[in-house]
């Protein structure tokens, strides 16, 4: 690994997604990867969450002047392949999606991709709600603030949260 | 080439037509939830449909972008098929008005998402990797679209005497225009014959379970189709599609080239 690639892996440990200012870009999964381009320069890959996320122009932005300012000049890529998936998000990185109030994704299931069994949709899991920690929640909409959360409510405390869907 | 871009468009179109319609709720939903579920549905399909164009820009090269793509294209150059242009309401006569009915809206919603649900799927096998990588992303997103659409289908089914005859009349209405879904277009069989495309005829008896299964549980009758088969898809439309699109590309047309 070249000094400049770990020089910039070591910049944009800290950046944080625009929308969920907790959890850092890396921790998301969206910050792919840093390597040395074909042209001599450096390449920074992201991927998209969901395909219209508002944020991605946001994040190219943030990662090109983070870098800058170390005075590391890169280029940023965007790759869809493999399709970002909520399971690469982190421990750690969930553990801080709960302590902000959103209640993290569960791990996908293997086969949860084939559409043409979930006529009746399975059981929904147990979402526990981020700020009582009660299993007593419902959820109130499939569809939340942003693409990538549900809206719930715990019927214990009474107060509502967001769900980040496993994707 | 020709085949990837004609097939990639159709695609693309399909996404940004259905996207733009069920935008016209933004503000306007029946109730704030569903306000907010068709926007996050539209993000997804506009989503959708940029990443698609900016593949037929890659391809055609020169000056194309994904912007001249969405707003410099006229009706005839639209490769939707024709059920995502309608307006959210059933057939009119004359200078007849309507206010919007959801109901048309969740019908079109699950026919359409029923079929990319499947055809997503079957395209992440697509010979061009470009178009597969997007389809493995779209089939994540289009399994929550037929999620909702289907739920809702249930409810103002199996609802009260009210909602159960006005989504039946939607049904009724929009029902015949998937028999396009059937009928292969020459893009369409340019695009399997070169690896690409998927020939969705293929995936007819799991969209029938889909939707036979959702109908059942609503307590709605299947319609039988027969008769006109609608060719938005070879840039036949409705006199609908020129409406919406003055209303989407007036803004670029007024400025082109603008930036912001």
């Amino acid at each position: 690994m070249n000094a400049n690639v770990e020089a910039a892996w070591a910049a944009l440990e800290e950046l944080t997604d625009p929308e969920i200012p907790v959890i850092s870009l890396r921790e998301l999964g969206i910050l792919r990867d840093v390597r040395p381009a074909a042209d001599g320069g450096l390449e920074v890959v992201i991927t998209p969450t969901y395909s219209g996320c508002p944020a991605m122009g946001q994040i190219e932005d943030d990662v090109r002047a983070t870098l800058l300012a170390k005075g590391i000049a890169a280029r940023v890529v965007t790759q869809l392949s493999p399709a970002w998936t909520t399971d690469w998000m982190s421990e750690t990185g969930k553990e801080k999606l709960r302590a902000y109030g959103i209640a993290p994704p569960h791990q996908t299931l293997p086969g949860s991709n084939v559409v043409r069994f979930i006529s009746k949709p399975a059981k929904a899991e147990t979402v526990p709600c981020p700020h009582c920690g009660s299993g007593h929640t419902v959820e109130s909409s499939h569809f939340g603030s942003t693409a990538c959360k549900a809206l719930y409510k715990c019927l214990d405390c009474q107060e509502p949260f967001d769900y980040f869907k496993p994707y | 080439m020709s085949a990837a871009v004609d097939y990639l468009l159709h695609l693309a179109d399909n996404a940004l037509i259905l996207g733009q319609r069920n935008a016209e709720w933004c503000g306007h939903g029946p109730i704030l939830e569903e306000d907010i579920a068709l926007s996050n549905v539209s993000l997804d399909l506009i989503g959708q449909a940029r990443l698609l164009y900016q593949l037929v820009a890659t391809l055609k090269g020169g000056d194309c972008t994904e912007d001249k793509l969405a707003y410099f294209r006229d009706t005839h150059e639209f490769r939707n098929y024709t059920l995502l242009e309608l307006p959210h309401h059933g057939p009119l006569s004359g200078y007849a008005q309507s206010s919007p009915d959801y109901g048309t809206t969740i019908v079109r919603n699950f026919l359409y998402s029923a079929l990319m649900a499947l055809l997503w799927e079957a395209l992440e096998k697509s010979s061009n990797a470009d178009l597969a990588a997007i389809a493995a992303k779209s089939l994540k997103e289009v399994r929550y679209h037929l999620r909702h659409s289907r739920d809702w289908l249930v409810r103002l089914g199996d609802g009260t005497d009210e909602s159960h005859a006005r989504v039946q009349a939607s049904l009724d209405h929009l029902f015949p225009y998937t028999q396009e879904f059937w009928a292969q277009s020459p893009a369409e069989a340019a695009a399997i014959a070169a690896g690409i495309g998927v020939d969705v005829t293929t995936l007819r008896a799991d969209w029938d379970a889909i939707v036979d299964a959702a109908l059942d549980e609503a307590t709605l009758q299947r319609p039988a189709v027969s008769g006109y088969v609608t060719e938005g898809k070879q840039g036949i439309h409705s006199e609908h599609l020129g409406f919406l699109l003055a209303e989407m590309q007036s803004l670029a047309r007024a400025h082109p080239n603008g930036v912001w």
